[in-house]
């Protein structure tokens, strides 16, 4: 970030916030978005539609979450 | 305030809300899901086509349902227990990754000046956009419903909602930016959030339904199963919003005094 505003940044309802630029957050929206496509497919489409695992074992684990986050099992 | 520390925190709102999330799901959603299950193997025992082995070793299932699949490897209590705690963790740092995201281009973008604020209004547009949208038309279902036979068509058709909820949400979003500039912010928001109600009923009907509830099926377990689903997400997405909102306050004191830097 270019500047911070010399104000008594005590309080917190500055007059404007000064948004992140796009081209800083991209990389990390790649990264967060890859961790979070893993971690959603082994908890909610393993053993379902695809079937990367050859064992059943991470599906049956996590399976009543899958069910309560409203993701298609069976 | 960098990428990275927005980030962590957004993870680390996330392990918190998901155990909040758990203690929902374990006390109000599993025993729905035992319901559920009972009623399944019921339905095996008495030879009607069954969806998966849930843990259950029924010896009576399993000896009249001769092509059921082998033994579950998780039993049940585990299922319940660990692997709730384990799953739900897992997309509770999913979602606070994304969340952060989320919150990073909100920031300073959406008129709101406190980051509280922003994480809150974020936390309700992420519940809408990933959860509340696609439920309403395909419903959380529990063991026992749902065609084996189906499960392509309706991750498909479950995805694809996903994505045409996420992706009118952003539209709506730009368009109450550009409303604001004309009207009031409160109009805005209303505007754009009737524009995207209308556009969420249009796809959605255009959208395939799928009406797979077993004859017989007790409509109270499928009603509290489903509110349970609602709830534990709610208190999910709520739960990374707001604790989110509490790490970026602890965060900006200490910074505070070294602003002049
Ligand atoms: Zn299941």
């Amino acid at each position: 970030m270019a500047f911070s505003p010399a104000l008594p940044a005590s309080e917190t309802t500055g007059p404007a916030v000064t948004p992140l630029p796009v081209r800083d957050i991209a990389p990390w929206a790649l990264l967060a978005a890859s961790i979070a496509l893993v971690l959603v497919y082994f908890v909610g489409f393993e053993e379902g539609a695809l079937n990367l695992l050859s064992s059943n074992v991470v599906h049956e684990f996590v399976h009543d979450a899958r069910h309560l986050a409203g993701l298609p099992c069976h | 305030m960098n990428m990275r520390d927005l980030l962590v925190r957004g993870m680390l709102a996330g392990i918190i809300a998901s155990v909040l999330a758990t203690a929902f799901a374990f006390t109000v959603g599993e025993p729905a899901i035992e319901r559920a299950i009972a009623i399944e193997e019921q339905n095996a025992a008495a030879g009607m086509p069954a969806g998966h082995d849930h843990g259950v070793m029924a010896a009576t299932a399993t000896a009249t349902a001769a092509e059921a699949e082998e033994a579950s490897p998780v039993s049940r209590e585990l299922q319940r227990t660990v692997g709730l705690v384990a799953g739900t963790l897992a997309l509770g740092v999913a979602f606070g990754g994304v969340f952060a995201i989320v919150f990073a281009f909100a920031r300073g973008r959406l008129g709101i000046t406190s980051d509280r604020g922003t994480a809150l209004t974020v936390a309700v547009l992420t519940f809408v956009a990933f959860y509340l949208v696609p439920f309403l038309k395909y419903p959380a279902n529990p063991p026992a419903v749902g065609h084996g036979e189906t499960i392509e068509a309706r991750t498909a058709a479950y995805v694809g909602m996903l994505l045409a909820s996420v992706l009118l949400m952003i539209a709506a979003v730009i368009l109450q930016r550009w409303l604001a500039e004309v009207r009031s912010r409160w109009d805005a928001s209303i505007l754009a959030g009737i524009v995207f109600g209308a556009l969420v009923v249009a796809v959605s009907l255009l959208m395939p339904g799928f009406s797979e509830v077993p004859e017989g099926f007790p409509a109270d377990v499928l009603w509290h199963f489903r509110l349970a689903s609602l709830g534990t997400q709610l208190t999910m997405w709520l739960g990374i919003g707001l604790a989110f909102g509490v790490l970026m306050d602890r965060a900006a004191r200490p910074v505070a005094q070294a602003a002049q830097r």
